[in-house]
């Protein structure tokens, strides 16, 4: 298949000018002859979806939670990136875009991050409109902070809860076109199907999670606005209900999935305590600015730590190693996440580790409390601070934090173009459900960013290039026989699992699914490692549709069901996941491959043999899919070695 | 224990220590079991003895659900998503208080420490007219979404917002905004309250939008507009014996609720838009 990226030609700054003013329009009395479904309302979903029903298309947005205000967008913490060099610190729209290139370790297509950086002053201007009470100076003007990979501030947030305040003013703006009756809202309905004819997006199937009815719905185009999938590990920090079914049942249908397996481990999350564990809870990368992390200097020191004989207060300055203070002078606690995560991985592998299990390291506090008092501190961090205390029941004021990287967000998802049109026609893709803005490492705070820049500023003008070339008649009707098949499908795979009646609960194999993604596929990986992985996924699938059981029926509120159809995509998944991280023979960003590292341990890219995005091509049940390259061109920025010291 | 790798020291013994820590509580629940909204529920006992003190309130359900379906039963439907306190899916209503002993905190924030060894723990759905049972601790909320498309929203069209920092607001005005709109919109506020009211949670979007600049031009209206589809919907009336806030998970503010009744007040006084 021909990747067509449709990067407009011409200098970078006037890419996005000059492709926005080369699209088709269509004219307002003509938008309201078009329908579009959305799926998932998240920052991108919701802000699409109100953006676009402003414009005039009607609209369905679909989640499978219980409101759209629900969607895990909600659970970002530390902000939103915005080149608006509000501190006079040296940012512009390059530089963000620079360091966004930079951080994601050249993985990514210039021409889409020039955009987002272009598009990100927009997006600020837009939430405070909407109300969104971003932190303030004294002065009353907005305050900023600073993030990873970044050496300006030009972080903008609401306390420690930025994502919610971003979704609750993109959820409103979208409740406001459903008080219109410009988007009609279907809450736990859960997207099952892609309808495909003709080589065209015709719409979706559902099901309606409380009655069990499968529905069709009919649209020009579909927009999967379905976030990551980092529940295929099964710890992560995402959401219970976080899934990819909707993208992989269209990457069934012939999407491209690129680059699935680029994920994000971030370096601040609360420890794994029990094999109980149902997920994992991120401590926002904004302590990094007055955190310092460290471990015991010595194997000796740590182990008495993990003995209860000494406590971290107890230690001294010079029995400690801040190690990212040591190791990366210029960036220090701030290196871009792969980086902080990889480090913190190699001290508790050499021992060095701290909290029972070995496996935590210091986020401490104490000299930013020493400078700053302890009450700055509670202003900045209170809530994490609450956060942390009621899960490990240990208080951070007194104590250094412990943490341990978990798995946060995934770069990796379906492929789009520059109009974030996937390789189904009038099959879109926006936010973290798609992959092209964040290469293979997302920097802090650029989710919320790349949400929303998808969702508010690209979509309502690119959707309409496609829908105005379509023309308003060329749509199905829900009784169409291509409805009634994709209906079947659905109905036969759920009576099939159903009919499986085996001894092992659902949630059973999504914990040994994750076991083997993060052990194999995790924050490092050997073909060894992956080779053999493939074989344990391939014995997990069997089983899983052999053994699997699922209590209850289809025609009703049945939750077992509900995951059991998610962790069987889940399954299917990884091992694409698996099969791309074998196929890049190198390392870059979150992806590290143990045999392609620089002498003192960094990644090491191989920019002759892999700078390209590699996009795969469902080919059938159990058959290897087929590669697609992309190639990726870099006209602005010189690929070099990445160094935060 | 998942990300156990095997590293150059002894781990075994130190997680063998753990695990003994682990695993220790007995409990002795009685859960509202409801086949869908036409069947009556009611409460079922389980036991179970091999709870950590450590694991979150909903990871002791994932254990009870876990027993369930390996004996063939059905397990127990219930609302959880993000489980960091922030989505307000969860909605337990348990010994009876709106998300279980703790304040300040939603149901998947609670633990298992803040019970004792063999307590009785009674666990209930939210009991409100305009929140029925779905199935089980299930409910439906979707009247907090009609109260919010009503008119809680400013109404800016993506595209035509000015410069961020045209309009300087006071940080502490910013801070009290932010305060109401910390509400995560669990109904905490209604299954707390004795007449079912939501006026906490109306309260906490009409007041963070009141006070900013940016929702000034809409406010009376909004209040009225909110006021009218909350009666609507059925919630009861505030009698103002902050229930609500003492449970609500991210402690809201009755004073909110002043600043509605003034907002409300002052848009009956002038109103065009509406009757009553």
């Amino acid at each position: 298949m021909e990747l067509k990226s449709k990067i407009p030609e011409g200098p970078l700054a006037e890419k996005w000018t000059r492709h926005k003013f080369g699209l088709k329009l269509v004219n307002p009395s003509n938008k309201r002859k078009y329908d579009i479904i959305v799926v998932g309302t998240g920052l991108a979903g919701a802000s699409a979806a109100a953006s676009l029903a402003e414009l005039g298309y009607n609209v369905t947005a679909l989640c499978f939670q219980d409101s759209p205000r629900r969607a895990h967008s909600i659970a970002a913490q530390g902000g939103i990136n915005a080149a608006k060099n509000y501190q006079n610190d040296g940012d512009s729209v390059f530089r963000l875009f620079y360091d966004t290139i930079k951080g994601g370790d050249y993985r990514s297509r210039e021409g889409n991050v020039h955009r987002l950086a272009e598009v990100s002053v927009n997006i600020i201007d837009q939430c405070v409109a909407q109300g969104v009470p971003f932190a303030r100076e004294y002065g009353g003007l907005l305050a900023n902070r600073s993030f990873g990979g970044a050496q300006v501030s030009r972080t903008f947030y609401a306390r420690g809860q930025t994502g919610q305040q971003l979704l609750l003013g993109a959820y409103s703006a979208l409740s406001r076109q459903v008080a219109n009756g410009k988007v009609k809202l279907l809450t736990r309905t859960e997207m099952l199907d892609l309808v495909v004819e003709d080589g065209k997006t015709r719409g979706i199937v559902t099901r309606n999670l409380i009655t069990g009815k499968i529905e069709s719905h009919s649209a020009h185009a579909v927009l999967l606005c379905t976030g990551g999938y980092g529940n295929v590990f099964y710890l992560s920090t995402n959401a219970m209900g976080s899934n990819v079914t909707a993208a992989w049942r269209a990457h069934k249908h012939g999407a491209l999935m690129a680059n699935p397996c680029f994920t994000q481990i971030h370096p601040t999350c609360i420890p794994v305590k029990g094999d109980y564990q149902s997920k994992l809870t991120l401590m926002s990368e904004s302590l990094r600015n007055d955190g310092r992390v460290w471990v015991p200097k010595t194997k000796e020191l740590a182990n008495q730590i993990r003995k209860g004989e000494r406590k971290p207060t107890d230690l001294k300055e010079d029995e400690r190693d801040y190690y990212l203070e040591r190791r990366y002078p210029s960036f220090g606690n701030l290196v871009p996440r792969d980086v902080a995560s990889r480090n913190a991985k190699a001290v508790c592998d050499e021992g060095r580790g701290v909290s029972k299990t070995g496996l935590a390291v210091y986020l401490d506090f104490a000299d930013a409390i020493n400078r700053d008092g302890r009450k700055t501190i509670e202003a900045k961090y209170g809530n994490l601070f609450e956060m942390y205390e009621k899960i490990v029941d240990n208080n951070p004021y007194e104590t250094p934090m412990m943490i341990y990287p978990a798995v946060h967000y995934t770069m990796g998802g379906l492929w789009v173009d520059y109009n974030l049109m996937t390789t189904v026609p009038g099959l879109y893709a926006l936010g973290e459900a798609n992959f092209s803005d964040h290469g293979a490492n997302r920097l802090g705070a650029s989710a919320l960013m790349q949400g929303l820049a998808d969702g508010y500023f690209v979509i309502p003008y690119t959707v309409g290039d496609y829908l105005a070339t379509i023309g308003p008649a060329d749509k199905l009707p829900v009784t169409a026989p291509a409805f009634r098949e994709a209906e079947q499908r659905v109905t036969t795979v759920i009576e099939k699992m159903l009919a499986i009646k085996g001894t092992k609960p659902v949630d059973d194999f999504h914990r040994e699914l994750g076991l083997i993604m993060w052990d194999y596929c995790g924050m490092s990986r050997t073909a060894e490692g992956l080779t053999k992985a493939r074989g344990l996924i391939k014995d997990l699938k069997a089983e899983f549709w052999s053994n699997v059981r699922i209590t209850g029926e289809s025609e009703e509120l049945n939750q077992s069901l509900e995951a059991a159809s998610r962790v069987a995509d889940f399954i299917e998944l990884g091992a694409l996941m698996i099969e791309d991280a074998l196929n890049r023979d190198e390392s870059c960003g979150g992806h590290f491959r143990e045999e392609y590292q620089t002498p003192d341990g960094e990644a090491l890219r191989d920019d002759a043999d892999f700078a390209y995005v590699a996009a795969w091509e469902y080919q059938g049940d159990n058959q290897p899919e087929k590669l697609n390259k992309e190639t990726l061109e870099f006209e602005n920025v010189k690929l070099t070695q990445r160094s935060y010291k | 224990m998942q990300p156990l790798r095997r590293t150059d020291y002894d781990f075994t013994t130190a997680v063998a220590d753990h695990l003994q820590f682990l695993y220790k509580m007995k409990v002795n629940l009685k859960v509202w079991r409801q086949k869908n909204n036409n069947t009556a529920g009611k409460l079922v006992e389980y036991g179970l003895d091999n709870i950590s003190p450590d694991m979150s309130f909903l990871e002791m359900f994932d254990v009870l659900n876990g027993e369930l379906t390996r004996k063939g039963e059905e397990p127990v439907a219930f609302d959880h998503d993000c489980r960091e306190g922030i989505c307000g899916m969860c909605s337990m209503y348990i010994n009876g208080r709106a998300h279980g002993p703790q304040t300040g905190a939603t149901t998947c924030q609670l633990h298992m420490r803040s019970f004792s060894d063999g307590d009785t723990i009674v666990v209930e759905p939210w009991r409100a007219r305009a929140f029925p049972v779905l199935k089980d601790l299930m409910v439906d909320r979707s009247a907090f979404d009609r109260v919010i498309q009503s008119g809680g929203y400013v109404s800016v069209n993506t595209g035509s917002a000015p410069d961020a920092n045209e309009i300087a607001i006071p940080r502490s005005v910013s801070d009290e905004a932010m305060d109401a709109a910390q509400c995560i919109g669990c109904g905490a506020c209604v299954a707390a309250c004795k007449n079912a009211s939501a006026m906490l949670f109306v309260a906490a979007k009409v007041s963070h939008m009141a006070v900013l600049p940016q929702g000034k031009a809409e406010s009376t209206l909004r209040a009225e507009r909110m006021v009218a589809q909350m009666d609507a919907e059925g919630f009861g009336a505030c009698s103002f014996t902050g229930a609500c806030s003492v449970e609500c998970p991210k402690s809201i503010s009755l004073d909110h609720i002043a600043r509605m009744n003034r907002e409300y007040l002052g848009a009956k006084l002038t109103s065009e838009n509406m009757q009553g």
